[in-house]
């Protein structure tokens, strides 16, 4: 499959990526791994007529700590966050769940820049950003703005970017020390989107739930942040009867397609189930 | 469209080329450089057939530009037996242990297990199925593939190969 021509360009700065994209409108699009948009143009879905590609942008690589933060250039491949031995130590659930997306030549490539701003509701990072709480910095013509993962995804592949605009980092507050993570994924096999995915971010306090967070992945138009099954189980112990109330509140907020993956019915059900294994492993690896 | 002038170390050599900048990485490789190991087999991101290394990574050469792999330092399967014609232990491996059958997967499987061994000398069975995984096999179930890669891995650390028992 040959995909169909175009214009290359290869700015070096953050300025000039902004400065192109906003010039050449909508014909253009950014380029930063490549593994969904040149699938996509090989197969004529997507036709822009210019390609503008991250790749030479040095600002938007390397993983630091900034005060209680870490941030993450948007050009970081997974292959890196994997690899990396401050997000091992700080946000454990990122090596997890990347471990989880696609192969090993994907992930060499594969950008967690990509992976949040494209808005597939299949990529495994947005649920696992909304569950941390993370932002994405965003520069454009206007000017750098920041906005909350949790407001970032209005629909399949529709974000708050506006035209124009990249993301160039991803701010994440690192969780307490002592945290318990987990991100459950069933998949069909190696390489595959989640038929449905769970993130879990809690802390313990005394053999009781203090705080809770939980995304959810590929189970609606968006990546879902289950705000109200967090809620209910803050305070528990995590006994049988709070567990299946926060997992019915995980399920209602959740309209899955139907698609070889499973019906809508079954998907939002294995959600439930993802939930149920993450929360248990989550307590099960959180101290105090 | 205009052409773009690339340059590029292939197997140890210096390649420069003018390419349009959708030709993909698998097409300049095969079309330009007649180096047909990488093979293209789905042509969907999914099988790694069209693997290569690609300065340190492996890489499916069937989803990337060639303008994108402008000054890269890259090796295919003709790249990996010595001048000489002394196979590479992976290949060794594979001959031994009987690790193909068709053969179109090798080439990918080979490279793509020589960037594993680099990263991780001694792996594990498990390590080794994780590590192949963006590369499929319709004929032989892995079970030799996974042979090939672990008599490869004792080869280089100078270990005589044992197979584990059934």
């Amino acid at each position: 499959m040959i995909p169909g021509s175009f214009a290359y360009h290869r700015p070096t700065s953050v300025s000039e990526a902004v400065s192109l994209l906003n010039e050449l409108g909508e014909d253009a699009r950014a380029i930063a791994g490549g593994h969904s948009l040149i699938p996509m143009m090989k197969l004529r879905l997507a036709t822009p007529e210019h390609l503008v590609d991250l790749a030479g942008l040095k600002d938007l690589k390397g993983i630091r700590a900034d005060g209680g933060d870490i941030v993450i250039g948007a050009m970081t491949t997974q292959h890196e966050v994997i690899g990396s031995d401050l997000l091992g130590a700080k946000l454990p659930i990122l090596r997890e769940a990347s471990l989880q997306i696609a192969d090993p030549q994907v992930r060499y490539v594969g950008t967690l820049g990509g992976n949040v701003a494209n808005g597939d509701p299949g990529n495994d990072m947005p649920a696992v950003m909304m569950c941390l709480g993370a932002a994405y910095d965003v520069a454009g013509k206007a000017g750098n703005r920041r906005i909350n993962a949790r407001d970032f995804y209005q629909g399949a592949y529709f974000t708050a970017l506006e035209p124009g605009e990249i993301v160039t980092a991803i701010r994440i507050p690192a969780p307490p020390a002592g945290h318990g993570y987990a991100y459950e994924k069933l998949k069909r096999k190696i390489g595959d989107y989640a038929t449905a995915a769970a993130a879990v971010v809690l802390t313990m306090n005394g053999g009781r739930i203090a705080t809770c967070s939980i995304g959810l992945t590929n189970v609606a138009e968006t990546p879902l942040w289950a705000e109200e099954a967090g809620k209910i189980l803050a305070g528990s112990a995590l006994d049988a009867a709070t567990v299946k109330k926060a997992v019915a509140a995980a399920e209602a907020i959740t309209s899955p397609a139907s698609d070889r993956r499973g019906t809508p019915r079954y998907r939002t059900k294995m959600a439930g189930v993802m939930l149920a294994r993450a929360l248990a492993r989550a307590k099960a690896r959180a101290r105090a | 469209m205009a052409k773009s002038q690339i340059s590029m170390t292939v197997n140890g050599k210096t390649v420069e080329a003018l390419v349009e900048p959708r030709t993909l990485l698998i097409h300049f490789l095969r079309e330009q450089l007649n180096l047909t190991g990488p093979h293209i087999g789905c042509d969907t991101s999914h099988c790694g057939a069209c693997t290569v290394d690609l300065d340190g990574k492996s890489i499916k050469s069937c989803t990337m530009f060639a303008v994108q792999a402008n000054g890269a330092d890259i090796r295919t399967i003709e790249g990996m037996a010595t001048a000489d014609g002394t196979l590479h232990a992976l290949q060794e491996g594979f001959r031994e242990m009987h690790g193909l059958q068709c053969g179109f997967c090798t080439p990918g499987m080979i490279v793509r297990a020589y960037r594993l061994l680099q990263e991780n000398k001694n792996p594990s069975e498990d390590e080794i199925r994780m590590g192949i995984s963006g590369n499929l096999c319709r004929c032989t179930g892995y079970q030799n593939i996974v042979k090939a890669i672990q008599y490869a891995a004792a080869k280089l650390s100078g270990v005589p190969f044992q197979e584990a028992a059934e």
